[in-house]
């Protein structure tokens, strides 16, 4: 029997594949069992509701996907009264995602969720390539940054707001977009969290020439899918060399091999995001696949592959 | 809803870049209704990434049928494809057609797909006079008339070039339907359609103007196709965004924020 258990804060998964925010959900019914995974991350919440962006929302691009779908959801108190009953049938930890423009902002949404038993661990999504809003509401946030994970400052201070505000296991999701992850990711850490998971998407733009407009309504979205993989790879390597926290590993995992490639990168845990719209199955088939890769090379415990990557 | 391996048992071009396959799975055929789609993953690798959602065109014993034009990559790969070989689907998906009495059918090319396995579903269980306005940009894109007219359907036919039927489109033939106070379709009557935007907010005007109810089958960009990914909206009235995949693809036309 190999071991495939993880630890991420307090939060003990039985396996380390969790499925990416904004990806997967409950609506897939039967098509696949969430209950297999180690983890579920929702669609990502603010306070209070958000409509999202104007169509078209999706664009294919080679080998990946532009999304502007702008956090589209009914706010915190429709997640607690309607979302979350609807979860009852799932077993395993559920993680919940959440953004917000201002400090004060994610610190009522993590006090909100810090009492509810059923929510084991919080994502804060601070790297939402689809908000226009500069974040404006924190002391040092350096103004025009679109997103709170393009600097360290802000991200320092909003993972110490919430950090104080919470019991519960807190992850921070980082962008891509930003020319030196290690300051960020360490930014993350000496603030309180105690895991970061990147990447979010990479910010692209898609044209149709025949009528010259973008193919968003939003104009730019966010890349994810196989195009990014090397890329989100990299990122990880980055990031896992900076940081003792847990680091989950994202961009483009299609198959196992994708996942032990971010595994060997540094990845405690990987979470699947396009994947699952072509295969709902995909996190179940990669945790088949890991398993067997680890029984094949006489490996006990997933978590000695972690940043193996030998130079 | 469930994710099958179906066997193809033809895959024919019916018509200039028109292609019709019929899958077998007995599953879809018990579980589909008319108006819903299905999710066809077109290439065996990543390229194209993403599923592609297609109409359920006829419901049959043992299978469907899917009809289709090959306007890009997904589509054209799918053209390829061979009878004997196996292809992905999720499905069915989506809300389908709510069905009534008496009914006037509107298609505007690919727009025609849906609308077979419904005029079907009605000649059958309501046996009753079914109405089918078609209408394409030139006769080489009129498909699917004589299937319906095999099914008793009244067939009128409109082309842009007027190379078939009536020279103009589609809806300023049903407009002319409406005009005529002799052969005007009762209150009680139902309109569905399917085709490009425009045509849809032509037909959900008609419609309005002689208050007689609409059904209209959208389209929007998918990804996931199950309501997760929040990437297909269409805003109604009111201000807020339904998706078309979950929610639709059928609507009620007065719904929708035209
Ligand atoms: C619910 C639903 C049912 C549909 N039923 C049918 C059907 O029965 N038969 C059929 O031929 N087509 C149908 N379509 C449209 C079909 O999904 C697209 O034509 C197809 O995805 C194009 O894929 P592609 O890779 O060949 O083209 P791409 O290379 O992706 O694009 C080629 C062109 O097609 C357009 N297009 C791409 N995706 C869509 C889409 N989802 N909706 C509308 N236009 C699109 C693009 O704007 C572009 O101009 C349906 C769409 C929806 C949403
Ligand atoms: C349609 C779509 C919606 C997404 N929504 C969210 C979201 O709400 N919150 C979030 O943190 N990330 C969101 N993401 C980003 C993914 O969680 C993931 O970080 C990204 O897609 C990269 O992984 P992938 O290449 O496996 O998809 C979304 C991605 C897609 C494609
Ligand atoms: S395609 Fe994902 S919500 Fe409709």
């Amino acid at each position: 029997m190999v071991d495939l258990s993880v630890k991420i804060g307090k939060l003990k998964l039985k396996n380390p594949v969790m499925a990416a925010s904004g990806t997967f959900g409950p609506e897939y019914g039967e098509l696949t069992d969430i209950n297999s995974l180690g983890a579920y991350i929702t669609k990502t919440i603010t306070l209070k509701p958000r409509q999202g962006n104007p169509p078209p929302r999706i664009a294919e691009t080679a080998s990946g996907m532009l999304n502007s779908i702008g956090l589209e959801n009914n706010g915190v108190e429709d997640f607690i009264k309607d979302k979350l009953p609807k979860l009852s049938k799932i077993k395993i930890p559920i993680i919940v995602s959440i953004a917000g423009e201002y400090d004060n902002e994610l610190k009522e949404l993590a006090k909100r969720l810090n009492k509810i038993k059923r929510i084991n661990a919080l994502e804060l999504n601070l790297s939402c390539p689809n908000i226009k809003r500069a974040p404006l509401g924190f002391a040092r946030g350096r103004q025009g940054a679109q997103m709170i994970a393009q600097d360290k400052d802000a991200t320092y201070e909003i993972v110490k707001a919430v950090r104080r505000s919470t019991a519960l296991t807190v992850i921070v999701k980082l962008s891509p977009n930003v020319t030196d992850i290690t300051e960020i990711a360490k930014a993350a850490e000496s603030a309180g969290a105690d895991s970061v998971s990147l990447v979010n998407t990479f910010l692209g733009i898609a044209v149709d020439i025949e009528t010259k407009r973008p193919k968003l309504g939003n104009v730019t979205g966010g890349l994810s899918g196989p195009a990014i993989k090397p890329l989100a790879l990299k990122f990880v390597r980055d990031a896992y060399k900076c940081v003792k926290i847990p680091v989950i590993g994202i961009g483009g995992i299609m198959d196992y091999k994708d996942a032990i490639e971010f595994m060997l990168c540094g990845a405690a845990a990987v979470q699947i995001g396009t994947a699952n719209f072509v295969n709902p199955d995909t996190s179940i088939e990669i945790i088949g696949g890991i398993r067997k890769y680890l029984a094949i090379n006489k490996i006990k415990d997933a978590r000695s592959l972690i940043g193996k990557l030998e130079i | 809803m469930k994710r099958l391996q179906c066997g193809i048992s033809e895959n024919e071009k019916i018509a200039q870049s028109f292609y019709k396959m019929r899958v077998e799975s007995l599953y879809l055929a018990r579980n589909s209704k008319p108006g819903q789609f299905i999710e066809v993953q077109c290439s065996d690798g990543i390229e194209p990434l993403l599923r592609r959602p297609l109409g359920v065109h006829r419901i049959l014993k043992n299978g469907i049928d899917l009809l289709y034009e090959v306007v890009g990559k997904g589509t054209a790969m799918l053209s390829e494809k061979k009878a004997g070989e196996e292809i992905d689907l999720i499905g069915p998906l989506g809300n389908g057609f709510m069905l009534n009495e008496k009914t006037i059918l509107v298609a505007g090319g690919i727009g025609i797909a849906p609308l077979l396995a419904l005029a079907e579903q009605l000649a059958y269980s309501k046996k009753q006079k079914i109405h089918v306005f078609i209408g394409a940009k030139t006769k080489e894109h009129i498909i699917c008339a004589e299937d319906f007219k095999k099914i008793g359907c009244d067939v009128s036919v409109s082309t842009e070039d007027g190379s078939r039927g009536y020279k103009g489109l589609v809806t300023n033939l049903l407009n002319k339907l409406f005009d005529d106070e002799t052969i005007k379709p009762s209150n009680d009557t139902t309109i569905y359609a399917c085709g490009p935007v425009g045509m849809l907010k032509t037909v959900a005007r008609i419609a309005k103007t002689n208050q007689i109810p609409c059904q209209v089958s959208l389209e929007e960009r998918m990804a996931c196709g199950v309501g997760v990914c929040l990437g297909c909206p269409v805003k109604v009235k009111g201000g807020e965004y339904k998706m078309v995949c979950k929610d639709g693809p059928v609507f009620n036309a007065e719904e929708i924020a035209w």
